[in-house]
């Protein structure tokens, strides 16, 4: 039990412990780019998933021929290789949403949770555990997404995934949609109440 | 065998290598997928020119299928009003026919039978905030007032500037007309709550998109004032 335990420790561990966006703070400025709606933030988060998934894995297949002097580009051919195929692939099977996220696919090539997982873990260890680093830390990103966009989305627009949540009657007794939450310092706000949630708990 | 991954040869060979293995990938994945891709833009495009005459893909037919029963002419004129032979409405590229001057554009025009008549379409074209805006505009037969609007845009921010492209927002120039009261142009101006000027058409800023609203408001007055000659002669069709 505990073997499997230790050996999915880098799946498990940017969830929570050692997430990339509230423990290391990585990763901030697509948090808070994309996170106005729910519905962005979620296909963010699949495509970031797909593109750190494999590039770490691929990253992890040629470590061991990589020349050091080249490694950073190296590393960003593959990043941005993969985030061409993705982008190009939305275009082709699901228009709709390509055109929804537009550039926001474009920038996951800088997204810095990518490059330093790729230089912090896939240049040292297996595929199969660069894969589960992958997948985990796009979950441990996605999670605060979703989190973030919730709050946002809830309290900026009165929505939820697009969907009025808040009654018209709550409207009608003189309450009003936050027009600070849809711009970009609250979701900095945003993420700094999370973080504070979450290291009250760490303790 | 040991590498020796310090050496300039092998560095300069394996990035080589790797650049070229990389272009040859990505060039079979754009090969292989434009097909699909241009379908999907003619598609949305015309799509885009039926949402903006109210009409809606319901699921049982295709896109191709609804624009062929709606829009039953399409032709190109100038700004004199008159049709110009030989362009077809579909081609024209409105980013390079913006940057003419006005009477050297070539202008395109979409006739679309509705359930309340025939609507005139025509595309508008500007700029937003981060890139492109687009958008096409359905007019009565009267050449005056608004029947609807669609609005596109490249990259303008998820939740501000990218609500023009909602119904919400493009709804509002349902019924609006583009002339004043003593018959000049005026376009239909985009304006802030409070802002509201007295007796000409407006309709309501999107907020928190402040700069993608002035580009709408920019893009409306220099897309529809080359069409003021054929809007005029639909005016006195329509009087006749």
């Amino acid at each position: 039990m505990g073997n499997i335990r230790k050996r999915l420790e880098p799946l498990i561990n940017p969830l929570s412990n050692d997430n990339p966006v509230i423990v290391q703070i990585l990763g901030i400025c697509s948090a808070l780019a994309v996170t106005a709606k729910l519905q962005p933030a979620v296909v963010m988060t699949i495509s970031v998933l797909a593109v750190l998934a494999l590039s770490n894995v691929i990253i992890s297949i040629m470590r061991n021929t990589i020349p050091t002097s080249i490694r950073i580009i190296v590393q960003l051919v593959v990043v941005a290789a993969l985030v061409v195929v993705v982008d190009q692939v939305l275009k082709a099977w699901n228009y709709e949403v390509s055109k929804q996220l537009s550039v926001f696919i474009g920038l996951i090539i800088t997204n810095c949770i990518i490059m330093g997982r790729l230089e912090a873990f896939a240049l040292n260890n297996t595929p199969f555990n660069a894969f589960l680093d992958g997948v985990g830390n796009a979950l441990g990103y996605g999670i605060i997404l979703v989190i973030v966009a919730f709050f946002r989305e809830l309290l900026g627009s009165g929505t939820l995934w697009g969907f009025q949540v808040i009654p018209q009657a709550l409207y009608d007794l003189g309450y009003q949609n936050n027009g600070m939450m849809i711009l970009p310092p609250m979701a900095l706000i945003t993420v700094a109440c999370i973080i504070w949630v979450h290291n009250r708990k760490a303790k | 065998m040991k590498i020796n991954k310090e050496n300039n040869v092998y560095t300069a060979i394996y990035a080589a290598v790797l650049v070229i293995v990389v272009g040859f990938a990505l060039a079979l994945v754009y090969q292989a997928l434009r097909p699909a891709q241009l379908e999907n833009i003619a598609n949305d495009t015309k799509k885009q020119i039926l949402a903006s005459a109210l009409i809606y893909p319901t699921g049982t037919e295709t896109i191709g299928q609804l624009y062929d029963t709606h829009i039953k002419d399409s032709y190109c004129v100038n700004s004199l009003g008159d049709k110009i032979e030989g362009e077809a409405a579909l081609d024209v590229n409105m980013a390079t026919e913006i940057k003419k001057p006005a009477d050297e554009r070539v202008l395109p025009v979409f006739v679309c039978s509705t359930d309340k008549g025939v609507k005139y379409i025509v595309p508008v074209y500007g700029a937003g905030l981060w890139g492109p805006i687009w958008g096409y505009i359905a007019m009565d037969a009267n050449g005056n007032d608004i029947y609807g609007a669609y609005f596109g845009h490249q990259g303008e921010t998820p939740g501000l500037g990218a609500e023009i492209e909602k119904p919400q927002f493009s709804s509002q120039f349902e019924g609006k007309p583009i002339f004043g009261s003593n018959g000049d142009f005026e376009s239909v101006l985009v304006v802030k709550k409070g802002q509201e000027p007295a007796g000409k058409a407006y309709v309501n800023a999107v907020s928190g998109g402040t700069i993608t609203s002035q580009g709408v408001q920019k893009m409306l007055y220099t897309s529809l004032e080359p069409y003021t000659a054929f809007f005029k002669n639909l005016e006195k069709e329509s009087k006749n």
